[in-house]
């Protein structure tokens, strides 16, 4: 196990360096964000003291060594735009993308798990059809729309949830978090249930596949004959079966999630990381667009890590040593 | 329904969370949302049009301009050239900041000296000291600034810095203000908290020396989403936006529940030509798409026939919806320097066309017409409905409308043939035609943002000669007739010079400003008895 790990932190560690470089060569590619940032006003002169004071005038390689050298050092530069550190302002942003993802992945499970099972254990009854047309919805509708119409349906029309924002917060750790007031948790709803739509059908959607597959193995109809009570097998037997590639899916979609719930938040104007970035985007403030992207890749990296440790707890059949 | 249902909504708040503000309080509070983030509370730190809304609440300028840009006391109650080359400002007495310091003549000679010196500034406001060259403290309450050259535009120059405290801000970083710990001013409204991109949380500065604005508390969040800005209004949520999409226009001028204001803005709309090549420009070609040796834009009866092909009126009443002006000029009217009796010219596509075939195109040519589809209001919009007008007169017009962070950048490296642009103008003549339609030039500082790269020495000339002349009556004679030149002879195609449009519930009222800025103490109560 600990070689193992071992050997996924050197992996993880070339892919973040391969990823900075990529990154930055393709951020720093596009667009002229002195031309974007600078006032109209502004002189030839003036244009050029921004264009140093950004440190936009050395040559490429050198500005990538410069961002390489302090990023070694946990400096993942200061953004243009605010001029705090870049990578205290995605932490900063972060508790909400989190509590929101989590509370999406969270709605998933609870909602998804159940309704797949008894749409896999009951294939033909209406209620298993009705869930599996919900589920092409979900998948099918963009989440901009579904946004939108959940503010028209339930703040506008009937005003039952705040429409955009977060809400009050209360500080946990230092860390501000909003699902612990009603409030909070009142303008949480609509955009977590906007993010989960998409994965509560695909939660369905695995569960109910894995369901009628394992409903038809061996080790289950050798249960039945063993005369266990169905619940058993259900929830023992198969359930632990099929779980391996939800928990995958899961996993993967959870770090989505959080990378790019931009849709979502900007739409709820919620201050996440994911509004941060397509302001940074739109204003190339490269220094926040490499850092969000390095912290991306490294959160996937450790999701996938934790995904992979998963298998070997729902499945002893999963040697990670044999794998790697 | 809805009223039950919040009814409910704030019984159940209330019983759940211990103090969820009475109702005195709500009353007293606005909620406001604004479509463009404030970054930075650090009045000096970016130049840009949000962060300066906000900095016009904490803060106050020497001058400060009313909501048609005219210019009217702040911090300073009297202003004039003493001499041709040195301006002496008299400073209001007994201000003071919001932590009790009081306000002198020391804080703008600190002010002054901070500006160019913010680091990693974007875009500092140094564009607005440069022209001092020495500060002279005369007494607490008069300052002096003296200049190289007789230098017109002190006033509006000082219309555009805010002032800060010396014993306060000394060492201040960027940081700190953003923090709202150094977020001090002596504007009417103090910081209570800020988080960054989300909301700035302002109270009352009941000791302003100014008019009381009306209410206690304000609630300022950036909502960028267009459609969801205008839901939180329907909602309840907040109480007043800014930047009205036209596409709601029509539905929200027919609700009960809310009401609009507007203003005409300073913001044009125009067409940029590449002046700049004599030869082949990169987006023109002759109808069988085979470069044309010398470039057509460069002839003035191509660029008059480009204009008036234009119908400007169509542009305004269908793209925009009403929500603009059609324009023959830099600026609007009621502006200082706006020329009288220029106006947009009328829609000729007969007369577009024998201009042409004077010029020698008879069959018109190709062009491709750029444009962003992020930046301005319906822009990519109106390109596809000017291409449609060229292309009446037989100028073919391909369209290419493309984010505004690669949009301007290839713009700024003359990579256009024609493109649309905005410019948001100081009340002023030489604003726009020294940016916009002077020579490019690095020591003068002239024509920086001159995409075109037109140049007419003429026009240079009494630019120059407007730009010294302290008289604001012959100074403004000398720029009327320079933007008659520079129309006459189509520097830029103006189009129209946009609405400012905001919405709030029917018991608010705001007064509409010229210059965009969205800011609380425009905003009251409709009457004193309308509030609920």
């Amino acid at each position: 196990m600990t070689v193992y790990l071992l050997r996924r932190l050197i992996q993880a560690a070339g892919v973040v360096l391969a990823m900075s470089l990529l990154v930055f060569l393709g951020v720093y590619a596009i667009g002229d964000p002195v031309e974007i940032l600078i006032s109209p006003d502004a002189d030839q002169i003036e244009r050029e003291r921004a264009i140093r004071s950004l440190g936009l005038d050395l040559p490429l390689w050198e500005q990538y060594l410069v961002f390489l050298g302090k990023a070694l050092q946990g400096d993942l530069g200061r953004s243009f735009v605010f001029n705090e550190p870049a990578l205290r302002l995605i932490l900063d942003r972060m508790p909400a993308t989190l509590e929101l993802a989590v509370g999406a992945t969270v709605a998933a499970i609870i909602i998804g798990l159940p309704l797949g099972l008894y749409a896999g254990l009951r294939p033909d009854s209406a209620a298993s059809k009705a869930i599996m047309a919900g589920s092409i919805l979900g998948f099918s509708l963009p989440t901009f729309w579904v946004g939108l119409m959940l503010i028209m349906v339930f703040a506008v029309q009937l005003g039952w949830l705040p429409s955009t924002g977060r809400g009050e917060t209360v500080e946990v750790l230092g860390v501000r978090w909003s699902f612990l007031t009603w409030n909070g948790l009142s303008h949480m709803i609509l955009p977590a249930i906007n993010l989960s739509l998409f994965k509560i059908s695909l939660v369905i959607r695995l569960t109910r596949a894995g369901v009628r597959e394992a409903m038809l193995m061996d080790y289950v109809k050798f249960a039945r004959a063993k005369g266990l009570s169905p619940n058993r097998v259900v929830f023992v037997h198969v359930f632990k079966n099929i779980l391996i590639p939800v928990v995958t899916v899961v996993g993967l979609e959870f770090g989505g999630t959080i990378a790019f719930s931009v849709v979502t938040e900007s739409i709820f104007a919620w201050p996440g990381m994911g509004k941060l970035i397509i302001d940074s985007i739109n204003v190339l403030d490269r220094p926040v667009m490499v850092a969000y992207l390095m912290v991306i890749v490294l959160m996937f990296v450790v999701i996938n890590l934790a995904v992979d440790i998963t298998y070997t707890v729902l499945d002893p059949r999963v040697r990670l040593e044999g794998k790697a | 329904m809805a009223g039950k249902a919040h009814a409910a909504a704030g019984a159940l708040l209330s019983a759940l969370v211990l103090a969820p503000g009475d109702a005195r309080a709500q009353q007293a509070a606005l909620t406001m949302a604004v479509g463009a983030p404030v970054t930075s509370l650090d009045p000096h730190y970016h130049q840009l049009s949000p962060n300066n809304a906000a900095a016009s609440m904490i803060f106050d300028r020497l001058v400060n301009t009313d909501h048609q840009s005219r210019m009217i006391p702040g911090l300073a109650t009297e202003w004039r050239a003493v001499e041709p080359t040195v301006w002496e400002f008299k400073l209001r007495p007994g201000v003071r900041f919001h932590n009790g310091q009081e306000f002198t003549a020391d804080d703008v000679a600190f002010t002054i000296a901070r500006v160019p010196n913010v680091p990693n500034s974007p875009s500092s406001f140094a564009i607005y000291t440069r022209p001092i060259r020495e500060v002279q403290v005369v007494d607490p309450l008069t300052i002096r600034f003296r200049t190289e050259t007789p230098y017109p535009l002190m006033p509006m120059d000082m219309s555009n810095l805010f002032i800060l405290d010396r014993q306060t801000h000394e060492g201040a970083a960027t940081e700190d203000f953003n923090g709202g710990r150094v977020a001090i001013g002596t504007g009417p409204f103090r910081v209570v908290s800020h988080r960054n991109g989300d909301r700035i949380e302002f109270e009352r500065n009941d000791a302003y020396w100014g008019d009381r604005p009306a209410f206690a508390r304000v609630n300022y969040r950036m909502i960028t989403n267009d459609a969801a800005r205008t839901a939180a209004l329907l909602a309840g949520d907040v109480e007043f936006i800014d930047q009205v999409p036209t596409s709601d226009l029509a539905k929200l001028r027919g609700d009960q529940r809310v009401t609009l204001s507007e203003a005409t803005g300073m913001r044009i709309i125009f067409l940029g030509l590449d002046h700049m090549r004599t030869d082949a420009s990169p987006f023109v070609t002759d109808n069988n798409g085979q470069p044309i040796p010398r470039n057509p834009l460069r002839d003035v009866r191509v660029r008059r026939a480009l204009s008036i092909a234009i119908d400007r009126h169509a542009i305004v009443d269908r793209v925009m919806e009403g929500a603009a002006t059609p324009a023959g000029q830099y600026l609007p009217a009621g502006i200082y320097s706006h020329v009288p009796g220029l106006e947009a010219p009328r829609a000729d596509p007969e007369a577009a066309r024998r201009l042409l075939a004077e010029a020698g195109f008879p069959q018109g040519f190709r062009i491709q017409l750029n444009g962003p589809n992020d930046r301005y209001i319906n822009d990519a919009r109106i390109i596809q409905a000017v291409g449609q007008m060229w292309t009446r007169i037989g100028v073919r017009t391909a369209v290419e409308a493309q984010p505004w962070s690669t949009f301007i950048g290839r713009a700024g490296r003359q990579e256009f043939s024609a493109f649309l642009i905005g410019w948001g103008s100081n009340p002023e003549g030489s604003h726009p035609l020294r940016n916009l339609s002077a020579t490019w030039s690095r020591e003068r500082g002239w024509g920086a943002s001159n995409r075109g790269r037109y140049s007419n020495p003429e026009l240079d000339r009494m630019i120059e000669l407007a730009l010294t002349e302290l008289d604001d009556a012959k100074r403004e004679r000398i720029l009327q007739d320079a933007q008659r030149l520079a129309m006459e002879d189509v520097a830029i195609i103006p189009l129209h010079i946009q609405t400012n449009i905001w919405a709030m519930r029917r018991n608010l009222a705001h007064t509409a400003r010229a210059d965009e800025l969205t800011r609380a103490q425009d905003v009251r109560p409709a009457t004193a008895a309308a509030s609920r």
